[in-house]
C-alpha cells in the first residue's frame, strides 16, 4: 500500500498542483476541452435529432449512432487522428498539443448520447398528447415548442448529461496519445513507474467526474420544465437503452 | 491500396517501413502475424472474463434489488457512480489492490459492465407479466423454480439486449487496459502511436470493431437458440 501514501504525498504537495504543467493547469485545460466538445456536439446534434423526432423519424439514426459510438474504441479513434497527417498533433489555441484531434474525437463521442436521447424523447411523446395539440389547432412549430419540447426536456437534458460524463472520460484518454489534459499525470506516473503520481492523477480525475455528474444532475433538475422526480428517475435510467433493446428483440424475432 | 503494395517489389522497402508507413499493409499482417494473434487472444480473454464476472455479480444484485426496493436505489446509484469514473482513472485506482495484472483490467471492466447489466436484468425481470408469475405460483412453483423455469426465460430477450450492450462496450474499453500493459489490441494501438506505426494502429483498430461485431452476433445467435418461442410465434 506504499503507493497510496505516495499518492497522498503527491496530492498534498503544492508544486504538483501549481506551475507549468501542474494539475490545476491540466484540469483547466481538460474542462475547457470537455465543455467545447459538449457545446459543439449539442449545437450540431441536438437540432437534427429534435427535428427528426418531431417528424417521428430517426429511430434508425438514433440506434446506429449509439451502436457505432459504443463499438469504436475512443482510444483507437484518438490514436488514428493523431497519427494521421491531418489533424495529427497540431496544436489548437488553448487546447495544447494534439488539441484539434482531441476536440474532433471528443465531439464525435459526445454525439451518440445527445442524438439518441433527444430523438427518442421527442418520438416518445404520447400520441394522445400530440392529437390533443392538433385538436387545439396548433401548427407544427407550436406543437414542437409548446408540447413536445417541454415534455421531452428531461430526457434531452439527461442525454447531454450523459455526454458530459462520456466526454470527460474520453478527454482523459487523450493523454494516452500525447493529447492534453489530466490523463497526462496518470500516464506519466505509470510510464515512469511513479505509481503514486499515477494514482493521485486518477483520484483527481475521478473526483472531478463525480462533481461534474453531480452538478449536471442539479442543472438538469432545475432546467427541466416538467420535474417529476420519481417517475423521471426510472425512465431516465433506461432511456437510452430500452428502445434499443426493444428494437433488437424485434430484429431477432423476424 | 492493393495496387500500391503489389507494385513494390521484394527489394523495395515493405509497405510498413518508416518511409512508406501505409495504413493498410498486407506484408505487415504476414510478418507480425503472431503478435496480432496474441493481442487478439488477450483481448478476447479480457473481454469475456470481464463480462462473465460482471454477469455473475449483476444477477444476484438484480435479484436483491427486485426483492428489496429500498436497496434498488442504492444499488443503481452506486453502480452509476462507478460508471461515471473515467476508465483511465478507475484502472489505476485498482492497481494498489490488484497490481499491474490482468485481474485489474478484468475487474475494472466488469465494474463498467455492471451498470448496464443490473439495469437490464431488473428491467427483464419486471417485463414478466404479473399474471404469468401468479399462474406459475398457482401451478405450485416455488420461488426458485419459478425464477429459473418461468421468469428467467421470459426475461431473457431484455437481459440479452443488456448483455449485448455490455459486451460491445467492454470490447472497446479493453483497449484502455494498456495502461497496465494488459490491453489486448490496445497494446498495439499504444505501440502504434508511440512508434508512429500506421499499419499496426489501423489493424488493431479494425480488429477491435470486428471483434465487437463478432461477439455481438454470437450473443444474438445464442439468444435465438435459447428462446425458440420468440421466432416461432412470429412465424405463425
Amino acid at each position: 500500500m506504499r503507493v497510496l501514501s505516495d499518492a497522498w504525498d503527491y496530492l498534498t504537495t503544492a508544486s504538483s498542483w501549481t506551475g507549468d504543467g501542474g494539475m490545476l493547469e491540466l484540469m483547466g485545460q481538460q474542462l475547457l476541452l470537455t465543455l467545447t466538445a459538449l457545446v459543439v456536439a449539442t449545437a450540431v446534434g441536438l437540432p437534427i435529432a429534435l427535428w427528426l423526432g418531431h417528424l417521428g423519424r430517426g429511430s434508425l439514426l438514433a440506434i446506429n449512432v449509439s451502436n457505432v459510438g459504443r463499438a469504436v474504441p475512443t482510444f483507437a479513434l484518438l490514436a488514428l487522428l493523431v497519427v494521421a497527417d491531418w489533424p495529427g498533433t497540431r496544436e489548437l489555441g488553448p487546447y495544447g498539443r494534439a488539441g484539434l484531434a482531441t476536440i474532433i474525437a471528443l465531439t464525435l463521442f459526445a454525439l451518440p448520447p445527445i442524438i439518441t436521447n433527444a430523438n427518442i424523447a421527442v418520438r416518445e411523446v404520447s400520441p394522445a398528447v400530440r392529437q390533443a395539440a392538433d385538436g387545439m389547432g396548433m401548427t407544427g412549430a407550436q406543437k414542437f415548442w409548446r408540447v413536445e419540447l417541454p415534455l421531452s426536456a428531461g430526457l434531452v437534458l439527461s442525454g447531454i448529461r450523459l455526454a458530459l460524463v462520456q466526454v470527460w472520460a474520453t478527454a482523459t484518454i487523450a493523454a494516452l496519445v500525447a493529447g492534453p489534459g489530466l490523463g497526462e499525470v496518470v500516464i506519466d506516473g505509470f510510464r515512469r513507474t511513479n505509481y503514486g503520481k499515477g494514482i493521485a492523477g486518477a483520484i483527481v480525475i475521478a473526483l472531478v467526474a463525480l462533481v461534474l455528474e453531480g452538478a449536471a444532475a442539479l442543472a438538469q433538475r432545475t432546467l427541466d420544465p416538467v420535474p417529476k422526480t420519481t417517475v423521471r428517475k426510472r425512465r431516465r435510467g433506461m432511456s437510452e437503452r430500452l428502445p434499443i433493446v426493444a428494437e433488437e428483440a424485434d430484429a431477432v424475432g423476424t | 491500396m492493393a495496387a500500391v503494395s503489389s507494385a513494390s517489389s521484394a527489394a523495395e522497402p515493405s509497405c510498413y517501413s518508416r518511409l512508406t508507413n501505409e495504413w493498410f499493409c498486407r506484408q505487415y499482417l504476414e510478418d507480425y502475424r503472431q503478435e496480432i494473434v496474441d493481442a487478439t487472444v488477450q483481448h478476447v480473454q479480457i473481454t469475456v472474463l470481464a463480462v462473465v464476472l460482471s454477469v455473475l455479480v449483476a444477477f444476484p444484485l438484480a435479484l436483491v434489488a427486485r426483492r428489496l426496493p429500498r436497496l434498488e436505489t442504492t444499488i443503481l446509484a452506486a453502480s452509476t457512480a462507478l460508471y461515471t469514473i473515467p476508465s483511465l482513472a478507475l484502472l489505476p485506482l485498482l492497481v494498489p489492490f490488484t497490481g499491474l495484472t490482468m485481474t485489474t483490467v478484468v475487474i475494472g471492466l466488469a465494474i463498467y459492465a455492471l451498470t448496464v447489466l443490473v439495469r437490464s436484468m431488473l428491467e427483464g425481470l419486471r417485463s414478466v407479466p404479473t399474471e404469468v408469475r401468479a399462474s406459475a405460483t398457482g401451478l405450485g412453483y416455488g420461488a426458485t423454480r419459478r425464477l429459473l423455469k418461468v421468469e428467467l426465460p421470459l426475461a431473457l430477450p431484455v437481459m440479452m439486449g443488456g448483455l449485448r450492450v455490455a459486451t460491445v462496450s467492454t470490447v472497446a474499453l479493453t483497449t484502455i487496459g494498456t495502461i497496465v500493459s494488459f490491453g489486448g489490441l490496445g497494446n498495439m494501438i499504444s505501440d502504434g502511436v508511440l512508434t508512429n506505426f500506421r499499419a499496426e494502429l489501423m489493424t488493431a483498430s479494425i480488429l477491435c470493431i470486428v471483434l465487437a461485431v463478432v461477439l455481438d452476433l454470437l450473443i444474438v445467435g445464442s439468444q435465438w437458440l435459447l428462446t425458440p418461442w420468440t421466432h416461432r410465434r412470429v412465424a405463425t
